[in-house]
């Protein structure tokens, strides 16, 4: 059985890997639209904003550096291939398949996420070439524990939008919830300043909430900042066991209320 | 007569728009709510940038906000009219409904430009304007009648480089077919928008005042605002937005040549 799923998984991958080969410019494009943090890091260090909050310039740099990283293998953008996907009729000849299309999509990103590295490592030597002194190179028990606490993140996100996904089988158009959700993500997550920089007032609760764990969290370990490893694999782990049966009992309510068309 | 013509179509196709969104009500309170957090989350990020420091590029957190307002107002307009109108660019070449599209009796831009609405962007349109009249009163402005005329002019040059930007990115699918993501690209780019040009490093500034106009687009506006933009300034705003007005154009009937239809 476990096998079998393995199976599928793994020809999954390679079909939607090939498949987005195919589309190699629009995704260096996308890899390029997440250049923001740089603009941000650009910011704080022409005004030394970060001499209040104790962070070097080269600790900084290597903050949003890492924050870059960390968004370009946690993007996810389910809702908006479902919801086209929904509109269209094309869930119905998925439902019929074995397989859950999640599976689908989710091979879908993880091949787009293999098609985007070496764009993000060509952006990455980019900004060494510029700023040579923030070069460094993580010990390997931290990356790979980076490596993973991106994986959750990029769950934690995936579990959400699919969650958003399925009220397209209420509303149609699920992606305007997505669009709403994304503004606390882009502003509390660290995107566009470190967490530690938050005022107190939003500091007292923002680290029960998801959003510092989907990129403030990794960025730190890969980046070497100061972070609370134990508590912050805790809470991801503890969100993707909250929101996972959340999902599952959406598809199905979903699946069972799902009319395609002509019927 | 043709101008008559033109307002007549565009009235119609602004109805039929507008009733079509309308069917997806709750997709327009979701969308205002996104557009008044998104505002509180920017306004949110200025004041961790001024929390230990009275000002960022020379501009004080009261005077930022009026950068904040004048973005908020081109983003709205560019939800409004720009966003749904491009992005469908690529639909047409990618399905062959451009040919459609030419054969009309009507200019191929006016129609792929002005062609859809999108009513939720207003609020961010108002929202914009409301900060901008608090910015009026907590910077003491006043507001004469050179002030008004100075302000809309600028404000109106910023709105057409950022449509010749949107349409000249959108046009290159002709060549390319896909760039819905090209737009990406140019809007993570216009968020730089938020903040006041001075405040990046020489590189930046000078990277987004000749590649990529974005430090026309909301800086100057904002100086003007406030009464502190030189007549150079203003001046090269219109130069630069009647350039980039004739480059898109032009732009679009090039590349039209080169257009062919799915089946040649």
């Amino acid at each position: 059985m476990f096998n079998l799923t393995k199976n599928k998984l793994v020809t999954l991958l390679k079909v939607q890997y090939s498949n987005m080969l195919e589309y190699r410019v629009e995704i260096a494009l996308w890899a390029i639209s997440g250049i923001i943090p740089f603009f941000m890091l650009n910011i704080w260090t022409n005004n030394n904003l970060n001499e209040s909050i104790d962070l070097s310039n080269v600790m900084l740099s290597r903050y949003f550096l890492s924050a870059f990283f960390v968004r370009q293998f946690s993007v996810v953008w389910v809702v908006f291939t479902f919801e086209e996907d929904a509109l269209l009729g094309k869930i119905s000849p998925y439902l019929i398949q074995p397989l859950n299309p999640f599976f689908r999509y989710f091979a879908q990103h993880i091949a787009e996420q293999i098609t985007r590295f070496p764009f993000a490592i060509i952006i990455a030597l980019i900004f060494f070439l510029i700023n040579p002194e923030s070069l460094w190179i993580p010990s390997l028990s931290f990356f790979l524990l980076a490596c993973l606490s991106t994986f959750f993140s990029f769950l934690i996100q995936f579990l959400i939008q699919s969650i958003i996904a399925c009220f397209c089988f209420w509303t149609e158009k699920a992606s305007s919830i997505e669009r709403l959700l994304f503004i606390p993500t882009l502003f509390l997550s660290g995107l566009l300043a470190p967490v530690i920089s938050f005022p107190e007032y939003v500091k007292s609760w923002i680290y029960i909430t998801p959003f510092p764990y989907l990129i403030d969290f990794p960025a730190n370990i890969l980046s070497g900042n100061n972070t609370n490893i134990i508590s912050g694999f805790f809470m991801q782990i503890f969100w993707i066991s909250v929101l996972l049966p959340i999902f599952k009992r959406i598809w199905s309510l979903g699946t069972k209320k799902y009319t395609a068309m002509g019927s | 007569m043709k101008i008559r013509k033109y307002i007549k179509i565009y009235s119609l196709f602004l109805s039929t728009s507008v009733a079509s969104e309308l069917e997806y009500k709750t997709n327009i309170i979701v969308d205002f709510i996104t557009a008044i957090l998104s505002l509180v989350g920017s306004v949110f990020l200025l004041t961790i940038f001024f929390q230990n420091t009275d000002n960022i590029g020379g501009w004080n957190f009261e005077q930022a906000l009026i950068i904040q307002g004048i973005y908020t107002i081109l983003n709205g307009i560019t939800n409004t009219w720009f966003n749904p109108n491009l992005t469908e660019i690529v639909k047409h070449i990618r399905e062959g409904t451009l040919d459609f599209v030419l054969l009309k009796p009507l200019d191929s831009q006016f129609f792929i430009s002005l062609n859809k609405i999108a009513p939720s962007g207003f609020l961010e349109i108002i929202l914009g304007i409301a900060l901008l009249f608090y910015c009026i009163g907590i910077n003491q402005l006043n507001i004469n009648l050179s002030f008004l005329f100075l302000c809309i002019t600028t404000l109106f040059c910023s709105i057409v480089i950022l449509y010749s930007l949107w349409f000249l990115i959108s046009t290159t699918t002709i060549w390319f077919v896909k760039t819905w993501n090209a737009t990406e690209v140019l809007r993570s780019f216009l968020y730089i928008g938020r903040f006041p040009l001075n405040s990046f490093s020489i590189s930046l500034r000078l990277f987004f005042s000749i590649f990529v106009p974005i430090a026309f687009i909301t800086t100057i506006p904002s100086e003007v605002f406030l009464g502190i933009a030189k007549p150079w300034e203003i001046l090269i705003e219109i130069v630069v937005a009647g350039i980039f007005f004739i480059v898109s154009r032009r732009f679009w009937l090039f590349a039209l040549k080169y257009y062919t239809s799915a089946s040649s």
